[in-house]
């Protein structure tokens, strides 16, 4: 539905988003994942309106966007501090959209009654954005952009500016609202948790290019490279030639090997990449000697759900793992400068060819 | 707050002694029963009550006003279109050398500013009266109007505009519903100063004015000339009195932001 093909936009000499491609389909929630910098709000306002692209298409409904102003497009944004019009109060700021539309007033009255109801702002009509908390700013900034019922809703960091606690009940009532109203969300940010529990599918961004885009399963469990690993949760990578088999990799810690075929000539330099949490941690080593590094532990991180162990492996590199603590273990217990085994599944390990 | 030292405060009082000490003169011998100036005859309002059988000048007065009216307007929505021109549209090419002339008259003598303006009148053969001093005071005050809205426009929030414009708003409707409301405290403050500079506005004037367009700043002056009335002290009393209102209200204005207002609370 949404569709962006080749387009580049360069500030001076820095090209912010480049020869980008992108298919948003309809009603889905996509996010735009990346570190601060990596051109993710550029895209956002090239689809706006408010940047112009040095090349390149944006396609709505298979329409080009280019010709269209700002205030013509059948989108809209949310603006990471949600600018809301100071001088209006909240029911003015949500009927404003609606106002440009040249609805009557009758309609509009309706309409925003409606969408006040949806976000729970029903007594906070008559106030001013300064007298409302984080919370209720940022549901009048997306009430008065769903009030437009726009084809494609942009949000910019929509939960950066809330706490931590709202923010987490902030997304679940956000993936609730566009379920109901079937609407398509383009969201930006750059916490990657957040893009793993809203998205349907997230397009992971780096220096203005899309590095991969997959379902938040198919980013976390299968990323496509290492940068895509090491930015989405955390990864321990092992470097080694593909042996010929295709299955193993010769590193520096020993033969390592993947349940998946690698596709990489034998010989070549690929990487072996397995998530912290993936790993176990034993005191004896493992029966069967497979994917097995011993290691000793450097210190432990206790985060209550889980434990971080940061270990100083037989090659001289580090490695982390994570365990929960389920509490009803009946192992030892592992403390620093303990000799351990390191082991992982096969299936738990994923092979990067970049 | 640190307190006064003798020194800070002697220095305080002679400042303000030497700047208002003539006025409050000025104020207190209008109020003078006396028809000698300088000679104190004990308390009267008798020049006020002389003031409004004083026809031509009660005319200048009321030219005075209109033109004061006529040139603020006319300066406000020059001058806050060029404030509005320089802040919003980026870095065009000259911007810098645009935004500094602006200041031009803010700076250049007033001899000057109504000299030069002579000249064009001349050089174009319009016909010198109340509109070419209208001209001339709006030329001088939209500078100031356009440095007073500047101020406000440099930290205005961008994102609103963009954000009306989003929700389908055209640049003009974006203009008049959210821009123009916040700034507004800004323009009326503008208004005010241009309103009153136009107000005791001399030179210019004298440079610029016709037949039938004798202003109350030029009424007096030449009044004073043959000699100084009483009377004339009261007129003056009451400029002062006007500029003085506009003056205040302008930097209260200037100060006063419906965005930023109860920001403190967050």
């Amino acid at each position: 539905m949404l569709r962006v093909e080749g387009l580049s936009k360069r500030f001076d000499t820095v090209a912010a988003v480049d020869h980008l491609s992108l298919d948003v389909y309809q009603g889905e929630f996509f996010a735009l994942l990346g570190p601060s910098g990596c051109g993710k709000t550029t895209l956002l306002r090239l689809i706006a309106g408010f940047e112009r692209a040095n090349a390149g298409r944006i396609l709505l409904d298979g329409i080009d966007l280019a010709a269209v102003p700002p205030y013509r497009r059948p989108v809209n944004m949310m603006f990471q501090n949600y600018a809301l019009f100071p001088h209006l109060n909240v029911e003015a700021n949500i009927a404003f959209g609606l106002k440009q539309e040249g609805l009557s007033r009758d309609e509009i009255a309706q309409r925003v009654a409606d969408i006040m109801a949806l976000v729970k702002l029903e007594t906070f009509g008559r106030r001013r954005p300064h007298e409302l908390s984080g919370g209720q700013r940022q549901r009048v900034a997306l009430a008065r952009c769903l009030v437009k019922r726009p084809r494609v809703l942009l949000l910019d960091e929509p939960l950066a500016a809330l706490d931590r606690k709202l923010r987490d009940e902030t997304r679940f009532e956000l993936m609730a609202l566009q379920r109901r109203l079937g609407l398509t969300f383009v969201i930006v940010t750059h916490d990657q948790s957040e893009a793993m529990i809203v998205a349907d599918r997230i397009g992971v961004m780096d220096r203005g290019r899309l590095v991969q885009v997959a379902s938040p399963v198919e980013i976390y469990e299968r990323p496509n490279c290492r940068w895509v690993a090491d930015f989405v949760g955390n990864v321990n990578l092992f470097e080694g030639r593909l042996g010929d088999d295709g299955t193993s990799v010769e590193s520096a810690t020993g033969r390592l090997r993947v349940a998946a075929k690698i596709d990489a000539e034998p010989g070549a330099w690929v990487w072996v990449a397995v998530r912290p949490e993936k790993v176990r941690i034993t005191h004896e080593p493992p029966p069967d000697l497979e994917n097995c590094v011993a290691g000793t532990v450097v210190d432990i991180g206790y985060l209550g759900d889980l434990s971080i162990y940061n270990l100083l492996i037989s090659d001289g590199s580090r490695m982390k793992a994570a365990i929960a603590n389920s509490g009803h273990s009946t192992e030892r217990t592992i403390r620093p400068e303990e000799q351990v085994w390191l082991s992982f599944l096969p299936e738990a390990a994923t092979a990067l060819t970049r | 707050m640190r307190k006064l030292s003798a020194f800070n405060l002697m220095a305080l009082l002679l400042g303000f002694a030497f700047l208002y000490l003539p006025i409050v003169i000025l104020v207190i011998y209008s109020f003078n029963a006396s028809s000698l100036v300088a000679v104190w005859g004990g308390w009267s309002t008798h020049w006020y009550a002389e003031l409004a059988k004083d026809a031509p000048l009660i005319d200048a007065a009321f030219i005075s006003i209109r033109l004061a009216l006529v040139s603020a307007t006319a300066a406000t929505i020059l001058g806050t279109c060029a404030a509005v021109a320089l802040t919003r549209y980026g870095r065009f090419h000259g911007r810098s050398l645009l935004g500094a002339m602006i200041y031009a008259s803010l700076v250049l003598p007033d001899i000057i500013t109504g000299l030069s303006l002579l000249l064009v009148f001349v050089a174009f053969s319009i016909d010198r009266g109340f509109w070419t001093v209208a001209v001339a005071h709006t030329t001088l005050a939209m500078c100031f109007v356009a440095v007073v809205v500047q101020a406000r426009l440099i930290d205005f929030d961008m994102e609103l505009e963009e954000a009306a414009m989003d929700l389908g708003a055209t640049p003009l409707r974006t203009f008049v519903a959210v821009t123009l409301p916040l700034i507004l405290p800004a323009v009326a403050a503008g208004w005010l100063l241009a309103f009153a500079l136009s107000l005791d506005d001399l030179v210019i004037a004298s440079f610029t004015t016709g037949p039938g367009a004798t202003t109350l700043p030029i009424r007096i002056y030449s009044a004073v000339r043959l000699g100084v009335k009483p009377e004339m002290n009261a007129v003056c009393s009451i400029m002062v009195g006007v500029v003085g209102i506009a003056v205040i209200a302008a930097s209260l204005l200037a100060k006063f932001n419906p965005a930023r207002r109860k920001r403190a609370q967050f």
